[in-house]
């Protein structure tokens, strides 16, 4: 996959642990503040950022200038999404779900009941 | 052309149903998965074919007595300005039936695939950014999750190979060493595409329980050529005991197939549908145990002299309805 992934990666990292509404010139402070980055241009960062809005990962804050940006979900609910596509339509998979729900953090578990509809 | 039309019949109803049945009750493709996988092919293919052919030989048949001098007086017989011979209704029907149903399986081969490549982008987009890329490990990445999985994501040049961190707690360097080549193994011999192909043809023909046995057979012997090809460089105790980790762990099939086989899915026949990367389907736990004692037995291979005769039943069975259809062209 590539790199422009990777910081798709980095940038979704930081929204899901920032807890707050963040905007471009925020996102990148943080992004060159990783350990190894290398230099970004605003701009780049605001393409990732609509990148990542298209695939609906990625919401903002259209009310203020300059937009803040924020996770649409939750990380756990996208994990919760991509375990339930790998564990796929298993005839026992409320079983393998119970299981996981016992090996998961509450977070997790919540959504995974939820995603169960239960 | 009447005979063809019922010769092919004879040979679509044989592929259809006591055939598949048969292979899937014999014990040696566990020898020879890679000849047994083609010969599946071979039938899928012929009995497409076949069933085709035969309803186009009949409506053809009072056109004239072989395919091509039929087809040409077809032709004529319907041009605007030719004369229309007074034809039985059901030989258009049965016409109309061929045409429709070669129309039907190729339309539905094109859009498994683009609902496929759909479900693929999306699981990764997901996978980029919920897994990091494994140092030292090219085109592998590893998962956040405390469910023990891993399974491969075709994509080209791009293809890559996930595993959780679950899984990296529940095996041992060796076992994890076994699985990642098992999936390794998935890319690089595109098994995706021959379960593309299979699951094609099973949501064609919905009516057909046969093709969900068959679906179920290739998915099968797609974890055994991975496990084969996995063997060359991991001991069979170390895949072994890993497949059995995994399934155990997980509670049943599911996570089993989605650690050592990929697609996930338990006994569902469905499993090729959550393909991301649509690998199998295996695993119903009979499968996984199947898949263990194999391991462990060490049965030898089926010997190369009757590999080589499966595959020129195989060829054979391929060019069959071709030879039949055209049979009285050369014969008359």
């Amino acid at each position: 996959m590539s790199t422009l992934g990777e910081l798709e990666r980095s940038v979704m990292d930081i929204l899901w642990s920032a807890g707050e509404r963040l905007t471009a010139n925020e996102l990148q402070d943080r992004l060159t503040a990783l350990p190894g980055a290398k230099s970004l241009a605003t701009t780049t960062v605001l393409t990732v950022l609509s990148r990542l809005e298209k695939k609906r990962f990625v919401a903002r804050e259209r009310s203020a200038r300059p937009h803040h940006y924020f996770a649409a979900r939750s990380r756990e609910d996208h994990m919760a999404e991509l375990m339930h596509e790998v564990l796929g339509t298993a005839a026992d998979r409320t079983a393998v779900l119970e299981r996981f729900v016992g090996q998961a953090s509450d977070t997790e578990a919540a959504t995974l009941r939820k995603l169960l509809g239960r | 052309m009447l005979a063809v039309s019922i010769a092919l019949a004879v040979l679509a109803f044989a592929l259809a149903w006591p055939v598949p049945l048969l292979l899937g009750a014999a014990a040696w493709p566990s020898r020879a998965p890679a000849t047994a996988l083609v010969l599946w092919q071979a039938i899928a293919l012929a009995g497409g074919l076949s069933m085709i052919g035969s309803l186009v030989a009949f409506g053809l048949a009072p056109f004239g007595q072989d395919l091509v001098g039929a087809a040409a007086q077809f032709t004529r017989a319907s041009a605007p300005a030719g004369e229309a011979p007074s034809v039985p209704l059901v030989h258009l029907f049965a016409l109309s039936a061929g045409v429709l149903l070669a129309g039907h399986l190729v339309l539905n081969l094109v859009l498994t695939i683009v609902r496929i490549e759909h479900q693929r982008r999306r699981h990764e987009r997901l996978v980029t950014l919920l897994s990091a890329p494994v140092p030292d490990r090219p085109n592998t990445r590893l998962l956040d999750s405390p469910m023990p999985v891993a399974y491969c994501l075709p994509g080209g040049l791009r293809s890559v190979t996930v595993f959780s961190a679950g899984l990296v707690d529940l095996l041992d360097e060796d076992q994890l060493q076994a699985v990642i080549e098992h999936e390794k193994a998935h890319l690089l011999q595109r098994h995706y595409m021959v379960l593309l192909a299979f699951d094609a043809w099973r949501t064609s023909l919905p009516w057909f329980p046969i093709a969900t046995r068959a679906m179920r057979e290739v998915g099968m012997l797609v974890e055994m050529l991975a496990d084969d090809h996995a063997r060359r460089s991991a001991a069979d105790d170390a895949l072994a005991s890993a497949i059995v980790l995994v399934s155990g762990d997980a509670g049943g099939g599911a996570a089993a197939s989605a650690a050592s086989g990929g697609v996930a899915a338990g006994s569902a026949p469905r499993a090729a549908d959550s393909a991301w990367s649509l690998l199998p389907v295996a695993s119903a736990p009979s499968d996984t145990r199947a898949r263990v004692l194999r391991l462990l037995s060490g049965e030898p291979p089926l010997p190369a002299a009757t590999r080589t005769l499966v595959w020129l039943c195989a060829i054979s069975l391929v060019a069959l309805p071709t030879v039949i259809l055209f049979a009285p062209g050369f014969v008359g």
